[in-house]
């Protein structure tokens, strides 16, 4: 089916769903003529409001991002989710378990739901999360809720795709919350103590108050929310608090330029470009190696040291383009 | 050079029996295979099951069906898949069906009901002979 890109793109930003999936799924598989579509879809994203959710596995993010499309939806808003899991590094595959938890807005026409496996991208996501919410920001979706996998430390690449990022973590972590201190609490816009029904969530909280307070005083403020989210307790106090931090955002360090683009729009831009470089290097770089097999022979023999076959390499990968 | 698909395959549980261990299982073995298995879980109606799998647009749906209302709950997934503009997307299926519904079911369009006893190599097998070809093509 040859379809023309610009006529597809036009499907897919007019709400054709299955069109709009199976792009994704193009994107997903580094399929030729994804690209060309994406091309025409890029002019209208940048409207949508993309949130990040992120936190440890069995904080109850799914549950949160449950919550907050109620919440979203019973204000009129259009609801897409990108929901992240990860990949099997030994099979390949992956169970995608994030729509058992919403289940319930299914059948919503205003809602569209997507799992993507890590397929061994690192940092929480997928290489693809980043084309698949454009897909769903070009679409018209107003709000495009990011969900990663159940993170650790380091697994912060949520912050660059996000306008928004919240750090769902649970009580009785204790010493953990020390652990998580590193990478993921670093970057909350907002945190969230879920589950805050249980024992231990107002130590939850202190603890997170005072890690907060270690950092310096030119510090961006961080608000705290205890939620519950399988009752949706604290979700609407969620919801004001992310809105709070947009309009601080807009209104303090994030101050637009000339051309209205704020600094953290603008990081945002460039992140996803270094991704598309770096992406592109990678894939000519195992083109360049599987050309030149003698050098990884010589290297293996030590008759070449690797420094200057990988010099060989690059010349060879640039002048090739 | 084009990267092989990776197949997509969404496990359901349709109807209110709560028996979902074999879909779990199933689930499980088609990951281990190399899939992307989206699992939605129990109760789910055609209308949601059908909904998930344009989302996620996936390859295959295995619907896992213990309490004897596959006579109903079948050909209503692939009505609801259909209607959506999906009715290229195989529908698959296990659990206690007899022998003299298989005829009538395929001829509903199920591709295939594995019966109990069936192995997870069987039906990762059909995948790799019915749905994969289907999906390299696409």
């Amino acid at each position: 089916m040859a379809n023309d890109p610009a006529e597809l793109a036009e499907r897919i930003a007019s709400g054709d769903v299955r069109a709009a999936a199976r792009l994704m799924r193009d994107l997903d598989d580094i399929r030729p003529g994804a690209i060309a579509v994406m091309k025409h879809l890029y002019p209208r994203t940048g409207r949508g409001f993309v949130l990040g959710i992120t936190g440890n596995p069995g904080a109850g993010k799914s549950t949160v991002v449950d919550a907050l499309i109620s919440l979203y939806r019973a204000a009129g808003k259009r609801v897409g989710v990108v929901a992240v899991d990860p990949t099997s590094p030994f099979s390949g595959g992956a169970i995608l378990g994030d729509r058992i938890r919403m289940q319930r807005h299914a059948t919503d026409e205003g809602v569209f739901i997507r799992s993507l496996a890590t397929r061994g991208h690192l940092g929480g996501l997928s290489r693809s999360t980043g084309e698949v919410v454009a897909v769903l920001d070009a679409m018209g979706y107003d709000v495009v809720i990011v969900e990663t996998v159940g993170v650790g430390q380091d697994e912060v690449d949520v912050v660059s795709q996000a306008e928004c990022a919240v750090v769902v973590t649970v009580p009785g972590m204790g010493d953990e919350i020390q652990a998580i201190k590193a990478g993921i609490l670093e970057i909350a816009d907002v945190l969230v103590v879920n589950k805050s029904d249980r024992e231990g969530a107002d130590r939850a909280v202190r603890d997170l108050f005072a890690m907060l307070e270690l950092r310096g005083h030119d510090a961006a403020p961080v608000e705290i929310v205890r939620t519950v989210a399988t009752s949706g307790k604290g979700i609407d106090e969620l919801a004001h608090a992310i809105d709070r931090f947009r309009e601080r955002g807009i209104h303090a360090s994030d101050v637009p330029n000339a051309g209205g683009i704020t600094p953290r729009r603008r990081r945002r831009a460039q992140a996803t470009l270094r991704e598309l470089v770096v992406d592109r290097l990678r894939r000519a770089t195992d083109g360049a190696l599987a050309a030149r097999p003698e050098l990884v022979d010589e290297v293996a023999a030590r008759t070449t040291d690797p420094y200057t076959a990988a010099d060989e390499l690059v010349r060879a990968i640039t002048a090739s383009k | 050079m084009t990267s092989q698909r990776k197949l997509r395959i969404l496990v359901a549980k349709p109807g209110l029996d709560g028996h979902d261990r074999g879909a779990k299982v199933v689930a499980r073995a088609l990951s281990d295979a190399g899939y992307e298995v989206v699992y939605t879980g129990l109760h789910q109606t055609p209308e949601m099951i059908a909904a998930a799998a344009v989302q996620e647009s996936v390859d295959a749906v295995g619907l896992s069906i213990m309490s004897g209302a596959h006579m109903t709950l079948f050909p209503a997934v692939i009505e609801a898949l259909r209607a959506r503009g999906a009715g290229d997307v195989l529908v698959f299926g296990g659990g206690i069906v007899p022998d003299e519904d298989l005829a009538p079911l395929k001829t509903a369009g199920v591709a295939q009901v594995f019966k109990p006893g069936a192995s997870t190599e069987e039906i990762i097998k059909w995948v790799e002979t019915h749905v994969r070809p289907r999906a390299e093509a696409g």
